[in-house]
């Protein structure tokens, strides 16, 4: 273990050199080969065996994650690389694959400035890769390309060296598609990946090979070389070229140099990350990536380390963190103290004295952070912008603890991994007081229970998945009159559907959900741009989910004090709604007319509040309520003699085949069914087609339920909430 | 039929022999407590005095339940509540709904803290500009209504009038808090109509035999004890001479709790 170690020590030297680190993540489909290709370039880089490479899977530190061969934490690790006679550091994050697990990536993008883009040789481009390509350049991250499992492209589909070109050809038109559909503008050209320029590497991230054009230069092997080495097949031929061509030094070089510095990628990173002063001393250090202004850390993850707790890991972004130092995690009121500064290798942290900018970074100590925190030396620092998730929770699980005395360690575990995944939301039910976990489909959830039992040793009992459902209206209704209990105050609202264009702003993050609106101006421009109207845009009084209140009244008076609690009223409504108590989404809330009493003590919470909820309530009466359940899109690889079987299994579950595709004789089967149908269906495609299917999923939002079945599902809903099975009609809220 | 009945401000027997005859005569006996209270008495000691079973109503069974409106159709219901009944907002809309259903309605007067507060102070009754109500302060609700109240009555130089908040948990605002809500009030609006040298009044307990009658500037109201409750407070605007002196005369006078 001596080169480890002798790394370590140079890695500790190269912290400081800003200009020598490249932050970096790798991004791809599930499957396509992320997690053997960071074991490989880690053990390159000597932070690890050689020969364990492939095997141990240093990233996938989690038991589980080695269990399922898969990777569910993104987890991250330092190297070093000799290139052109410097000793560079590489800070790597390796990211979830699976879609369940998506908002992991999210914040991996966040703390790094550079991508290697995984795609199979064999599949292609996938909707993740896509998804993932999105993410990152969403965060300004530049995308370098891999093409990977080219050994099985030659040995297994047999292609030719021509038919090869062709589809390296068609992955890297595929991938410069995508860049130039979703990079900012000024790097859409520049941006684009090129074999020739050596932004493009391909090889077996199995067989720990790979070429790039300007390596093929630097070392005489030839395109025809690489065929032939593969087509013989033999372990030894392999083996020497995985010598003469190692993927560690061809993707390690292609990283350092294609991809930023931090110090040129913080200059046109800051500004789409941090909506501060740029002229603020705090803004200026961050631009020059300054290891000597103020700190600014973004936590990306927080870790629970069996010894030390959590651990917050983050980018820093501009000045130094201190063991012992006292930092303000932005939004709480006490300063934390650093007990640990460290950076990863895999699941060893090493500790140092201190970190400069520019690095990513593990603390211990820092217990008010969660993941998204902003942590500073600097008391008037504004927040890092939120992370933006593409996808939502849409399967909910009830927990209970199995022993009656683990209830007070399950309350603790729970809200610890609510931390450590903020895609996994887990509420108290009031009435029955059952824990509800919700989580991004039944691999997610069965996971981080199989966590919570294993890790944190909590024995639980768990209910079947229940698929979490949306409520909207089909056209207009309203103005409703909604009275308060005094009969003093009235409020008349108009419900209609938001319009498809807002809805889509917001689910992409263009337009803020959630929390106080920052800049009206701002918003009503982006909104009337969106083709809102004038009136309506200026007006914008909430945002919650994916759906707007608006106060589009004249001159009425004393409103604006009771906004606050008609906005309150609004966040009920969506928090549950008239059908079946489940959460609003694409619903347009317009108050349009309100009478008010002078005395404010007849227009407090207990008068206005049910006065507004009711008004809305009886407006989406009127609006035709109608509920929305989450779907999926299935991707599943088969021979194609089993395809019956597949779309057969797909019919009975209110599937739908959007496309079929073959390759070989092998066929891609992609469908579109609710989740809620999806339920057991690992088990099920398993039986149906012998083990020789494989697949993966994507959520793929919310569409209406059949109005056949609207009624009965909301009495199923309702029923098991409590309910009576019958929603209540507008009559009941116009009292 | 539904008879509204004012029980006064204070005790039991504050009730007008009118009031007590249909009460005898009812059917029913309804009491409101939630938009004011009589300190003076108890549910118990009415029943004894006035000679009938009273069933007190919560706001939801006054405000959304009714019941006893559907009562009053074909038997004699009587609806209790301190002070003057139709002083109170939603008696008046009990009172309409019950004319849209044909019931007839009768209205038996007493006292209200309305007239009572001037005459405590010996300030003059048509001075008086909008009455304010100044609640607790909630969750999303802060209101600065009460001061623009004060603020426009100040600026014709007439006295205001604060009701202060009862809860229906027990708690009953006294004029230190309602002194402190206003001064914030003033500084959210950034006005300096009231402030903490402004004059302020408070009647505490009145219709007892022993009210408190105070007067001083808001910041000694600020570290005041006034007692048992119910208090209201009065900004005075411009004084003319004889409520100067009355104020000081009566201050000095009835108040065991002057400063």
């Amino acid at each position: 273990m001596g080169r480890k170690e002798d790394n370590i020590r140079k890695a500790r030297e190269i912290m400081k050199q800003r200009e020598k680190i490249r932050n970096i993540g790798i991004a791809a489909h599930i499957d396509h080969g992320k997690t053997t290709l960071s074991d490989n370039l880690i053990a390159g880089a000597g932070m690890m065996s050689e020969e364990m490479a492939g095997k141990q899977l240093v990233l996938d530190y989690d038991e589980q994650e080695q269990a399922r061969g898969i990777t569910i934490n993104a987890a991250n690790a330092s190297m070093v690389h000799d290139y052109k006679g410097d000793s560079y550091l590489i800070n790597l994050i390796d990211t979830p694959g699976h879609v369940d697990f998506g908002g992991d990536v999210t914040r991996a993008m966040r703390a790094v400035d550079g991508a290697i883009v995984v795609v199979c040789g064999v599949e292609g481009i996938m909707p993740q890769t896509e998804t993932v390509i999105r993410q990152a350049l969403k965060e300004r991250v530049k995308p370098v390309l891999f093409i990977n499992k080219v050994d099985r492209l030659i040995n297994e589909l047999k292609v030719t060296p021509e038919e090869m070109q062709q589809r390296f050809v068609k992955v890297v038109t595929g991938v410069n598609k995508l860049i130039a559909r979703y990079a900012p503008d000024e790097f859409k050209k520049e941006w684009q990946v090129k074999i020739e320029d050596g932004t493009v590497a391909f090889g077996s991230a199995y067989h720990n090979w790979a070429i790039s054009v300007p390596f093929m230069k630097k070392s005489n092997i030839s395109f025809k070389d690489i065929y032939e080495y593969n087509q013989k097949g033999d372990k030894n031929a392999i083996k020497e070229l995985a010598k003469k061509s190692p993927i560690h030094q061809v993707l390690l070089d292609m990283v350092i140099e294609h991809l930023p510095n931090p110090i040129e990628a913080q200059r046109y990173r800051i500004p789409n990350i941090w909506k501060g002063d740029p002229e603020s001393p705090v803004g200026k250090a961050m631009l020059n990536c300054d290891p000597n202004g103020p700190v600014a850390m973004m936590v990306t993850k927080i870790i629970i380390d069996p010894h030390a707790g959590e651990v917050a890991v983050g980018r820093l972004f501009s000045g130094k963190i201190k063991k012992g130092q006292e930092l303000r995690v932005v939004g709480m009121p006490n300063k934390n103290r650093v007990q640990q500064v460290a950076f990863s290798v895999g699941a060893d942290r090493i500790q140092v004295d201190e970190i400069d900018a520019g690095n990513i970074v593990s603390l211990v100590g820092i217990k008010d952070a969660v993941s998204g925190s902003t942590l500073t030396t600097d008391p008037g620092m504004e927040a890092f912008e939120e992370m933006k998730h593409y996808s939502e929770p849409v399967v909910t699980v009830a927990l209970e603890a199995k022993h009656m005395k683990d209830l007070p360690k399950l309350v603790e575990v729970l809200r610890s991994v609510a931390k450590e995944d903020p895609s996994i939301q887990v509420e108290i039910n009031q009435e029955t007081g059952e824990h509800l976990m919700s989580g991004m489909g039944e691999l997610h959830l069965e996971v981080t229970i199989y966590r919570i039992e294993h890790e944190h040793g909590v024995e639980v009992k768990s209910s079947p998945p229940i698929v979490v459902y949306r409520e909207s209206v089909e056209h207009k209704g309203g103005p409703f009159e909604g009275k308060s209990p005094n009969k003093h105050n009235r409020f008349y609202i108009e419900v209609e559907p938001l319009e498809p264009e807002i809805v889509d702003a917001i689910h992409e993050g263009t337009v803020q959900s959630g929390g106080k609106i920052k800049d009206s101006k701002a918003l009503a421009k982006q909104l009337e741009e969106l083709g809102m109207k004038r009136d309506e845009a200026k007006n914008v009084k909430a945002i919650r989910g994916h759906n707007m209140f608006i106060d589009v009244t004249k001159g009425i008076q004393y409103l604006h004090e009771t906004m606050e609690l008609c906005i309150q009223a609004f966040e009920e409504v969506y928090n549950g709604g008239p059908l079946a108590s489940e959460k609003l989404m694409g619903v347009k809330v317009k108050l349009v007319d309100a009478k008010l009493h002078e005395d404010s003590i007849h227009r407090g919470p207990a008068q206005v509040i049910p006065a507004v909820r009711n008004a809305i309530y009886g407006a989406m009466c009127q609006a035709g309520r109608i509920l929305l359940e989450p779907m999926q899109k299935v991707f599943i690889n088969v021979p194609q003699e089993l395809m019956g079987s597949v779309t057969r299994e797909m019919q009975q579950r209110r599937g739908t085949i959007i496309d079929i595709q073959q390759e070989g004789d092998m066929t891609t089967v992609v469908a579109k069914a609710p989740v809620a149908e999806m339920f057991g269906f690992a088990g099920a495609i398993r039986s149906a087609t012998g083990g020789r299917a494989l697949w993966s999923t994507e959520n793929s939002g919310f569409e209406r339920v059949p109005r056949e079945l609207q009624p009965k599902i909301v009495a199923q809903i309702r029923t098991r909430k409590g309910l009576k099975p019958e929603p209540y009609d507008e009559a009941y809220y116009a009292d | 039929m539904l008879t509204f009945i004012g029980l006064g401000l204070y005790g039991a027997e504050d009730i007008s022999i009118k009031g007590l005859e249909a009460i005898k005569n009812a059917d029913s006996v309804y009491l409101e407590f939630y938009t004011s209270n009589l300190m003076g008495t108890t549910v118990e000691e009415m029943e004894l005095i006035y000679c009938k079973k009273i069933k007190p109503l919560s706001r939801h069974e006054v405000e959304v339940e009714r019941k006893f409106l559907e009562e009053a159709g074909d038997r004699n219901v009587v609806f209790l509540t301190a002070g003057d009944p139709m002083v109170a907002t939603t008696h008046v809309d009990l009172r309409t709904e019950a004319m849209k259903r044909g019931i007839e309605v009768r209205i038996i007067h007493n006292a209200s803290i309305l007239t009572v507060a001037p005459g405590l102070l010996g300030l003059q009754a048509y001075k008086f500009g909008k009455t304010g109500s100044i609640p607790y302060a909630e969750e999303n609700f802060r209101p600065t209504t009460p001061y623009e109240v004060l603020r426009d009555n100040q600026s014709m130089g007439m006295h205001t009038l604060f009701l202060l908040d009862i809860k229906e948990d027990g708690r009953y605002m006294n004029p230190s808090e309602a002194v402190v809500l206003l001064l914030e009030m003033g500084k959210k609006l950034e006005d300096e109509t009231f402030s903490e040298n402004s004059l302020v009044c408070a009647v505490s307990r009145a219709g007892s035999d022993n009210p408190g009658i105070w007067c001083g500037k808001a910041s000694e109201a600020l570290r005041t004890d006034f007692g048992p409750p119910l208090h209201c407070i009065v900004v005075p605007g411009k004084l003319h001479f004889m409520e100067e002196e009355a104020l000081q005369r009566f201050m000095n006078s009835t108040s065991d709790r002057q400063v």
